[in-house]
Protein backbone atom coordinates (compact mmCIF):
# COMPACT_ATOMS: atom_id res chain seq x y z
CA UNK A 1 0.00 0.00 0.00
CA UNK A 2 2.88 2.48 1.28
CA UNK A 3 4.64 1.44 -1.83
CA UNK A 4 2.17 1.89 -4.05
CA UNK A 5 1.12 4.92 -2.91
CA UNK A 6 4.78 6.62 -2.99
CA UNK A 7 5.33 6.02 -6.30
CA UNK A 8 1.67 7.16 -7.48
CA UNK A 9 2.86 10.19 -5.61
CA UNK A 10 5.84 10.73 -8.41
CA UNK A 11 3.27 10.19 -11.35
CA UNK A 12 3.27 6.77 -11.96
CA UNK A 13 0.29 5.09 -13.21
CA UNK A 14 0.22 1.87 -10.89
CA UNK A 15 -2.25 -1.44 -11.33
CA UNK A 16 -2.11 -3.84 -8.15
CA UNK A 17 -1.61 -7.98 -8.59
CA UNK A 18 -2.25 -10.17 -5.86
CA UNK A 19 -1.80 -14.33 -5.76
CA UNK A 20 -4.11 -16.89 -4.12
CA UNK A 21 -1.76 -19.90 -3.03
CA UNK A 22 -4.41 -21.61 -1.64
CA UNK A 23 -2.83 -20.67 2.07
CA UNK A 24 -3.96 -17.47 2.77
CA UNK A 25 -5.11 -16.54 5.93
CA UNK A 26 -7.57 -13.72 5.31
CA UNK A 27 -11.04 -14.18 3.85
CA UNK A 28 -12.16 -17.11 3.60
CA UNK A 29 -10.83 -18.57 7.22
CA UNK A 30 -13.14 -15.46 8.68
CA UNK A 31 -15.86 -16.81 6.56
CA UNK A 32 -16.07 -20.33 7.75
CA UNK A 33 -15.97 -19.23 11.27
CA UNK A 34 -18.90 -18.19 12.79
CA UNK A 35 -17.78 -16.29 15.83
CA UNK A 36 -15.37 -14.09 13.81
CA UNK A 37 -17.95 -13.18 11.49
CA UNK A 38 -18.54 -9.96 13.85
CA UNK A 39 -15.24 -8.66 12.10
CA UNK A 40 -14.87 -7.20 8.93
CA UNK A 41 -14.75 -9.59 6.48
CA UNK A 42 -12.88 -7.95 3.59
CA UNK A 43 -10.06 -8.76 0.96
CA UNK A 44 -7.18 -6.93 1.93
CA UNK A 45 -5.92 -6.85 -1.42
CA UNK A 46 -8.99 -5.26 -2.46
CA UNK A 47 -9.37 -3.20 0.08
CA UNK A 48 -6.02 -1.58 -0.30
CA UNK A 49 -7.05 -1.05 -4.27
CA UNK A 50 -9.89 0.80 -3.49
CA UNK A 51 -8.54 3.21 -1.13
CA UNK A 52 -5.36 4.22 -3.65
CA UNK A 53 -7.72 4.21 -6.83
CA UNK A 54 -6.00 1.43 -8.75
CA UNK A 55 -6.77 -1.20 -10.60
CA UNK A 56 -6.28 -5.00 -8.80
CA UNK A 57 -5.88 -8.14 -10.56
CA UNK A 58 -6.32 -11.62 -8.83
CA UNK A 59 -4.77 -14.71 -9.83
CA UNK A 60 -5.14 -18.14 -9.04
CA UNK A 61 -1.88 -19.75 -8.78
CA UNK A 62 -2.67 -22.60 -7.08
CA UNK A 63 -1.51 -25.37 -9.39
CA UNK A 64 1.76 -23.47 -9.79
CA UNK A 65 2.41 -23.03 -6.47
CA UNK A 66 2.42 -26.30 -5.13
CA UNK A 67 6.46 -26.78 -6.86
CA UNK A 68 7.31 -23.92 -4.88
CA UNK A 69 5.70 -25.44 -1.58
CA UNK A 70 6.87 -28.81 -2.49
CA UNK A 71 10.44 -28.11 -4.05
CA UNK A 72 11.99 -24.47 -2.57
CA UNK A 73 14.84 -24.40 -3.75
CA UNK A 74 16.47 -22.20 -1.10
CA UNK A 75 14.40 -24.06 1.66
CA UNK A 76 11.75 -23.22 4.51
CA UNK A 77 12.17 -20.98 6.96
CA UNK A 78 10.97 -21.90 10.81
CA UNK A 79 7.41 -23.63 9.29
CA UNK A 80 7.28 -24.80 6.04
CA UNK A 81 7.32 -21.21 4.70
CA UNK A 82 9.08 -21.13 1.64
CA UNK A 83 9.41 -16.89 1.62
CA UNK A 84 12.61 -16.63 -0.24
CA UNK A 85 11.07 -19.33 -3.43
CA UNK A 86 7.65 -18.19 -3.01
CA UNK A 87 8.97 -14.04 -3.18
CA UNK A 88 11.09 -15.28 -6.56
CA UNK A 89 7.93 -16.91 -7.82
CA UNK A 90 5.26 -14.11 -7.29
CA UNK A 91 8.24 -11.52 -8.82
CA UNK A 92 8.34 -13.99 -11.88
CA UNK A 93 4.30 -14.96 -12.29
CA UNK A 94 3.92 -10.50 -12.33
CA UNK A 95 6.87 -10.44 -15.07
CA UNK A 96 5.66 -12.92 -17.22
CA UNK A 97 2.10 -11.41 -16.58
CA UNK A 98 3.06 -7.99 -17.78
CA UNK A 99 5.00 -9.25 -20.64
CA UNK A 100 2.16 -11.11 -22.17
CA UNK A 101 -1.10 -9.16 -20.38
CA UNK A 102 -1.98 -12.64 -18.78
CA UNK A 103 -5.53 -12.35 -17.06
CA UNK A 104 -5.88 -9.17 -18.66
CA UNK A 105 -3.07 -7.66 -16.81
CA UNK A 106 -1.96 -4.55 -18.21
CA UNK A 107 -3.47 -5.03 -21.46
CA UNK A 108 -3.45 -1.54 -22.96
CA UNK A 109 0.72 -1.19 -22.51
CA UNK A 110 3.03 -3.57 -20.47
CA UNK A 111 4.52 -2.32 -17.83
CA UNK A 112 7.85 -0.35 -17.26
CA UNK A 113 9.08 -1.93 -14.08
CA UNK A 114 7.62 -3.69 -10.69
CA UNK A 115 7.53 -2.22 -7.21
CA UNK A 116 7.06 -4.41 -4.36
CA UNK A 117 6.86 -3.27 -0.34
CA UNK A 118 9.84 -4.99 0.69
CA UNK A 119 11.79 -3.43 3.45
CA UNK A 120 15.19 -5.14 4.25
CA UNK A 121 15.78 -6.89 7.91
CA UNK A 122 11.96 -7.02 7.97
CA UNK A 123 9.89 -10.37 8.97
CA UNK A 124 9.88 -12.51 7.24
CA UNK A 125 13.08 -13.33 6.77
CA UNK A 126 13.47 -13.07 3.05
CA UNK A 127 13.90 -9.66 3.40
CA UNK A 128 17.43 -9.45 3.62
CA UNK A 129 19.76 -7.51 1.94
CA UNK A 130 21.59 -10.77 0.56
CA UNK A 131 18.34 -11.71 -0.40
CA UNK A 132 16.74 -8.87 -2.54
CA UNK A 133 19.16 -9.35 -5.41
CA UNK A 134 18.30 -12.88 -5.50
CA UNK A 135 14.89 -12.02 -6.14
CA UNK A 136 15.51 -9.81 -8.75
CA UNK A 137 18.27 -11.83 -10.73
CA UNK A 138 16.16 -15.39 -10.23
CA UNK A 139 12.40 -13.76 -11.07
CA UNK A 140 14.32 -12.00 -14.20
CA UNK A 141 12.61 -8.74 -13.48
CA UNK A 142 16.66 -7.39 -12.81
CA UNK A 143 16.72 -4.48 -12.13
CA UNK A 144 13.54 -3.12 -13.08
CA UNK A 145 12.49 -4.41 -9.92
CA UNK A 146 11.94 -1.60 -7.20
CA UNK A 147 11.55 -1.43 -3.52
CA UNK A 148 10.12 2.32 -3.19
CA UNK A 149 10.76 1.74 1.14
CA UNK A 150 14.36 0.93 0.97
CA UNK A 151 15.46 1.65 -2.62
CA UNK A 152 17.93 4.05 -0.69
CA UNK A 153 19.58 1.26 1.08
CA UNK A 154 19.84 -0.94 -1.92
CA UNK A 155 21.95 -0.07 -5.79
CA UNK A 156 19.96 2.09 -8.04
CA UNK A 157 17.39 0.21 -9.97
CA UNK A 158 16.74 1.29 -13.82
CA UNK A 159 13.53 3.10 -13.04
CA UNK A 160 16.17 5.39 -10.49
CA UNK A 161 18.82 5.68 -13.01
CA UNK A 162 16.43 6.69 -16.02
CA UNK A 163 14.84 8.65 -13.81
CA UNK A 164 11.33 7.29 -13.79
CA UNK A 165 11.40 7.92 -10.58
CA UNK A 166 13.29 9.98 -8.06
CA UNK A 167 15.18 8.56 -5.90
CA UNK A 168 15.66 11.15 -3.15
CA UNK A 169 12.14 10.76 -2.52
CA UNK A 170 12.16 7.39 -1.96
CA UNK A 171 12.56 5.72 1.51
CA UNK A 172 15.51 3.70 3.55
CA UNK A 173 13.58 2.07 5.75
CA UNK A 174 15.42 -0.65 7.79
CA UNK A 175 14.79 -3.99 10.93
CA UNK A 176 11.73 -4.91 12.25
CA UNK A 177 10.65 -1.43 13.83
CA UNK A 178 7.72 -0.79 11.67
CA UNK A 179 7.62 2.53 13.64
CA UNK A 180 8.86 4.81 10.24
CA UNK A 181 5.74 2.61 8.14
CA UNK A 182 3.42 3.97 10.63
CA UNK A 183 4.31 7.15 10.53
CA UNK A 184 4.70 7.61 6.55
CA UNK A 185 1.22 6.10 6.87
CA UNK A 186 -0.34 8.59 8.25
CA UNK A 187 1.54 11.31 6.89
CA UNK A 188 0.25 10.16 3.60
CA UNK A 189 -3.67 10.04 5.14
CA UNK A 190 -3.66 6.53 6.09
CA UNK A 191 -5.84 5.53 9.13
CA UNK A 192 -5.92 1.90 8.68
CA UNK A 193 -3.92 -0.57 6.64
CA UNK A 194 -3.31 -4.33 6.10
CA UNK A 195 -1.89 -7.11 7.81
CA UNK A 196 1.73 -6.88 7.51
CA UNK A 197 3.83 -9.52 5.04
CA UNK A 198 4.11 -13.18 6.70
CA UNK A 199 0.79 -12.61 8.85
CA UNK A 200 -1.04 -13.41 6.19
CA UNK A 201 0.01 -16.93 4.94
CA UNK A 202 -0.87 -20.31 6.99
CA UNK A 203 2.68 -21.42 5.98
CA UNK A 204 3.96 -19.39 8.51
CA UNK A 205 1.89 -20.70 11.41
CA UNK A 206 3.39 -23.46 13.38
CA UNK A 207 -0.04 -25.20 14.20
CA UNK A 208 -0.82 -24.71 10.64
CA UNK A 209 2.35 -26.36 9.57
CA UNK A 210 2.05 -29.16 11.76
CA UNK A 211 -0.69 -30.69 10.18
CA UNK A 212 0.23 -30.26 6.96
CA UNK A 213 3.03 -32.62 7.79
CA UNK A 214 1.12 -34.73 9.61
CA UNK A 215 -1.06 -35.13 6.26
CA UNK A 216 1.87 -35.51 4.28
CA UNK A 217 3.29 -38.21 6.35
CA UNK A 218 -0.08 -39.93 6.74
CA UNK A 219 -0.62 -40.30 2.93
CA UNK A 220 3.08 -41.11 2.50
CA UNK A 221 3.07 -38.37 -0.12
CA UNK A 222 3.59 -34.96 -0.43
CA UNK A 223 1.00 -34.10 -2.94
CA UNK A 224 -2.11 -31.70 -2.25
CA UNK A 225 -5.21 -30.28 -3.59
CA UNK A 226 -7.06 -27.02 -2.68
CA UNK A 227 -9.76 -29.40 -0.29
CA UNK A 228 -6.80 -30.55 1.57
CA UNK A 229 -5.40 -26.93 2.29
CA UNK A 230 -8.79 -25.43 2.96
CA UNK A 231 -9.80 -28.54 5.35
CA UNK A 232 -6.51 -27.61 7.56
CA UNK A 233 -8.24 -24.39 8.44
CA UNK A 234 -11.16 -26.19 9.73
CA UNK A 235 -11.82 -28.03 12.71
CA UNK A 236 -10.53 -30.07 15.20
CA UNK A 237 -7.99 -32.82 13.79
CA UNK A 238 -7.20 -35.62 16.04
CA UNK A 239 -5.41 -38.32 14.80
CA UNK A 240 -6.12 -41.65 17.33
CA UNK A 241 -4.05 -43.60 14.52
CA UNK A 242 -1.86 -43.17 11.34
CA UNK A 243 -4.37 -44.37 9.08
CA UNK A 244 -7.06 -42.51 9.99
CA UNK A 245 -7.54 -38.75 11.51
CA UNK A 246 -11.21 -37.07 12.91
CA UNK A 247 -11.90 -33.52 11.67
CA UNK A 248 -14.33 -32.43 14.26
CA UNK A 249 -16.21 -28.81 13.60
CA UNK A 250 -15.77 -26.27 16.59
CA UNK A 251 -18.96 -24.25 16.00
CA UNK A 252 -22.02 -24.00 13.43
CA UNK A 253 -20.18 -21.97 10.64
CA UNK A 254 -17.55 -25.12 10.52
CA UNK A 255 -19.99 -27.48 10.70
CA UNK A 256 -21.82 -26.09 7.82
CA UNK A 257 -18.31 -25.75 5.54
CA UNK A 258 -17.63 -29.33 6.95
CA UNK A 259 -21.04 -30.35 5.11
CA UNK A 260 -19.98 -29.68 1.96
CA UNK A 261 -17.32 -32.57 2.31
CA UNK A 262 -19.59 -35.13 3.61
CA UNK A 263 -20.13 -37.17 -0.06
CA UNK A 264 -16.24 -37.58 -0.10
CA UNK A 265 -15.63 -38.57 3.59
CA UNK A 266 -17.10 -40.38 5.61
CA UNK A 267 -19.21 -39.04 8.30
CA UNK A 268 -20.20 -38.95 10.99
CA UNK A 269 -22.95 -36.42 13.74
CA UNK A 270 -24.97 -37.22 17.33
CA UNK A 271 -28.57 -37.56 16.80
CA UNK A 272 -29.33 -38.06 20.52
CA UNK A 273 -27.63 -34.78 21.24
CA UNK A 274 -26.77 -31.61 20.14
CA UNK A 275 -23.34 -31.77 18.14
CA UNK A 276 -20.18 -31.13 15.58
CA UNK A 277 -20.15 -32.95 12.24
CA UNK A 278 -17.00 -34.95 12.17
CA UNK A 279 -15.35 -36.31 8.63
CA UNK A 280 -12.72 -39.25 8.66
CA UNK A 281 -9.70 -38.80 7.15
CA UNK A 282 -8.73 -42.20 5.69
CA UNK A 283 -9.69 -45.82 5.67
CA UNK A 284 -10.89 -46.45 9.47
CA UNK A 285 -12.19 -50.38 10.41
CA UNK A 286 -15.49 -50.87 12.37
CA UNK A 287 -13.61 -50.68 15.47
CA UNK A 288 -11.98 -47.48 14.17
CA UNK A 289 -15.65 -46.11 13.58
CA UNK A 290 -16.57 -46.71 17.20
CA UNK A 291 -13.33 -45.01 18.74
CA UNK A 292 -14.72 -41.84 16.46
CA UNK A 293 -18.28 -41.88 17.20
CA UNK A 294 -17.23 -41.77 21.05
CA UNK A 295 -14.58 -38.81 20.65
CA UNK A 296 -17.12 -37.35 18.58
CA UNK A 297 -19.91 -38.01 21.53
CA UNK A 298 -17.21 -36.42 23.71
CA UNK A 299 -17.68 -33.03 21.92
CA UNK A 300 -21.72 -33.35 21.90
CA UNK A 301 -23.79 -31.98 23.97
CA UNK A 302 -24.17 -35.51 25.84
CA UNK A 303 -20.10 -35.66 26.75
CA UNK A 304 -21.25 -36.52 29.95
CA UNK A 305 -24.57 -38.82 29.22
CA UNK A 306 -23.88 -42.95 29.42
CA UNK A 307 -24.66 -42.79 26.48
CA UNK A 308 -25.43 -40.72 22.72
CA UNK A 309 -26.05 -42.52 19.30
CA UNK A 310 -24.06 -41.19 16.51
CA UNK A 311 -25.11 -41.48 12.86
CA UNK A 312 -22.58 -43.00 10.32
CA UNK A 313 -22.50 -42.39 6.61
CA UNK A 314 -19.89 -44.62 4.71
CA UNK A 315 -18.88 -43.44 1.30
CA UNK A 316 -20.03 -47.02 -0.01
CA UNK A 317 -23.74 -45.61 0.44
CA UNK A 318 -24.07 -47.90 3.71
CA UNK A 319 -25.10 -45.81 6.86
CA UNK A 320 -25.76 -47.08 10.92
CA UNK A 321 -26.49 -45.74 13.88
CA UNK A 322 -24.57 -46.79 17.21
CA UNK A 323 -25.33 -46.10 20.33
CA UNK A 324 -21.60 -45.08 22.31
CA UNK A 325 -20.34 -43.95 25.81
CA UNK A 326 -18.31 -40.76 25.30
CA UNK A 327 -14.68 -41.43 25.70
CA UNK A 328 -13.58 -40.22 28.96
CA UNK A 329 -11.67 -36.90 28.67
CA UNK A 330 -8.59 -38.11 29.34
CA UNK A 331 -8.13 -40.77 27.01
CA UNK A 332 -8.41 -38.34 24.63
CA UNK A 333 -4.48 -38.69 24.40
CA UNK A 334 -2.97 -34.84 23.68
CA UNK A 335 -0.69 -36.61 20.99
CA UNK A 336 -3.75 -37.15 19.17
CA UNK A 337 -4.64 -33.28 18.77
CA UNK A 338 -2.70 -32.62 15.24
CA UNK A 339 -0.91 -28.82 15.29
CA UNK A 340 -2.27 -28.56 18.86
CA UNK B 1 -31.56 -6.27 -22.62
CA UNK B 2 -28.64 -8.04 -22.59
CA UNK B 3 -28.33 -11.69 -22.18
CA UNK B 4 -27.96 -13.13 -18.53
CA UNK B 5 -24.68 -14.99 -18.45
CA UNK B 6 -24.44 -17.08 -15.11
CA UNK B 7 -21.82 -18.02 -12.68
CA UNK B 8 -22.09 -20.69 -9.90
CA UNK B 9 -19.60 -20.07 -6.93
CA UNK B 10 -21.59 -21.47 -4.14
CA UNK B 11 -19.49 -23.74 -2.03
CA UNK B 12 -16.03 -21.64 -3.32
CA UNK B 13 -14.63 -19.09 -0.21
CA UNK B 14 -12.85 -15.77 -1.22
CA UNK B 15 -11.10 -14.69 -3.29
CA UNK B 16 -12.01 -17.57 -5.12
CA UNK B 17 -15.68 -16.52 -6.15
CA UNK B 18 -13.81 -13.04 -7.25
CA UNK B 19 -10.91 -14.69 -9.04
CA UNK B 20 -13.78 -16.73 -11.37
CA UNK B 21 -16.04 -13.61 -11.76
CA UNK B 22 -13.21 -11.70 -12.65
CA UNK B 23 -12.10 -14.64 -15.69
CA UNK B 24 -15.76 -15.00 -16.41
CA UNK B 25 -15.82 -11.25 -16.86
CA UNK B 26 -13.08 -11.28 -19.50
CA UNK B 27 -14.64 -12.72 -21.50
CA UNK B 28 -17.70 -10.68 -21.73
CA UNK B 29 -18.62 -7.78 -23.97
CA UNK B 30 -19.41 -3.84 -22.39
CA UNK B 31 -23.44 -3.82 -21.55
CA UNK B 32 -23.33 -8.08 -20.68
CA UNK B 33 -24.97 -9.26 -17.42
CA UNK B 34 -23.58 -11.59 -15.60
CA UNK B 35 -25.07 -13.39 -12.70
CA UNK B 36 -23.25 -14.82 -9.63
CA UNK B 37 -24.40 -16.85 -6.96
CA UNK B 38 -21.97 -17.20 -4.01
CA UNK B 39 -22.34 -18.61 -0.17
CA UNK B 40 -19.11 -17.30 1.10
CA UNK B 41 -20.36 -14.15 3.47
CA UNK B 42 -17.28 -12.08 2.30
CA UNK B 43 -18.37 -12.26 -1.49
CA UNK B 44 -21.35 -9.41 -0.24
CA UNK B 45 -17.57 -7.01 0.87
CA UNK B 46 -15.71 -8.78 -2.23
CA UNK B 47 -17.92 -8.45 -5.15
CA UNK B 48 -18.55 -4.86 -5.09
CA UNK B 49 -15.57 -3.54 -4.23
CA UNK B 50 -14.33 -5.63 -7.49
CA UNK B 51 -16.83 -3.95 -9.04
CA UNK B 52 -16.04 -0.75 -7.90
CA UNK B 53 -12.27 -1.73 -8.10
CA UNK B 54 -12.86 -1.74 -12.16
CA UNK B 55 -15.51 0.05 -12.67
CA UNK B 56 -18.17 -2.47 -13.35
CA UNK B 57 -21.97 -1.50 -12.69
CA UNK B 58 -23.42 -3.76 -9.60
CA UNK B 59 -26.77 -3.56 -10.57
CA UNK B 60 -28.48 -6.26 -8.40
CA UNK B 61 -27.24 -7.49 -4.82
CA UNK B 62 -29.54 -9.50 -2.75
CA UNK B 63 -29.24 -12.29 0.06
CA UNK B 64 -31.84 -15.24 -0.44
CA UNK B 65 -32.24 -17.66 2.56
CA UNK B 66 -32.12 -21.10 0.81
CA UNK B 67 -34.54 -23.41 2.28
CA UNK B 68 -32.32 -26.87 0.75
CA UNK B 69 -30.23 -26.11 3.86
CA UNK B 70 -27.39 -24.96 2.56
CA UNK B 71 -27.89 -21.79 4.20
CA UNK B 72 -27.85 -17.72 3.01
CA UNK B 73 -27.12 -17.39 -1.00
CA UNK B 74 -25.81 -13.95 -2.03
CA UNK B 75 -26.77 -13.00 -5.38
CA UNK B 76 -25.34 -10.28 -7.61
CA UNK B 77 -25.71 -8.96 -11.05
CA UNK B 78 -22.92 -7.75 -12.84
CA UNK B 79 -23.19 -5.03 -15.96
CA UNK B 80 -19.37 -5.00 -17.86
CA UNK B 81 -18.06 -1.41 -18.19
CA UNK B 82 -17.31 0.01 -21.34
Amino acid sequence: MLAARVIMDQGVEVEGVNFFTGFCVEGHTHAIREKKRIKPKRNNALWVAEQLGIKLHIIDVIEEYKDVLLNPKHGYGANLNPCLDCKVFMVKKAVALGLTGEGGFMTRHSFDFIITGEVIGQRPMSQRKDTMPVIASESGADDLLLRPLCARLLPATRPEREGWVDREALYDFNGRNRKPQIALARSLGFSDWSQPAGGCCFLTDIQYSAKLADLWEARGSREYELDDVMLLKVGRHIRPAPHFKLIVGRELGENRYLEGYRNTFTSLYPTSHNGPLCLIDGEPTAADLILAARVLARYSQGKTSDSVTVHIDRLDGTSEELAVVPLPAQEIQQSWHVGA
Amino acid sequence: MSALESLDARGLLCPLPVIRTQDRIKNLQPGELLEVVATDPGTMQDIPAWCRVHGHELVTEETVDNESGEGLVYRFEIRVNA
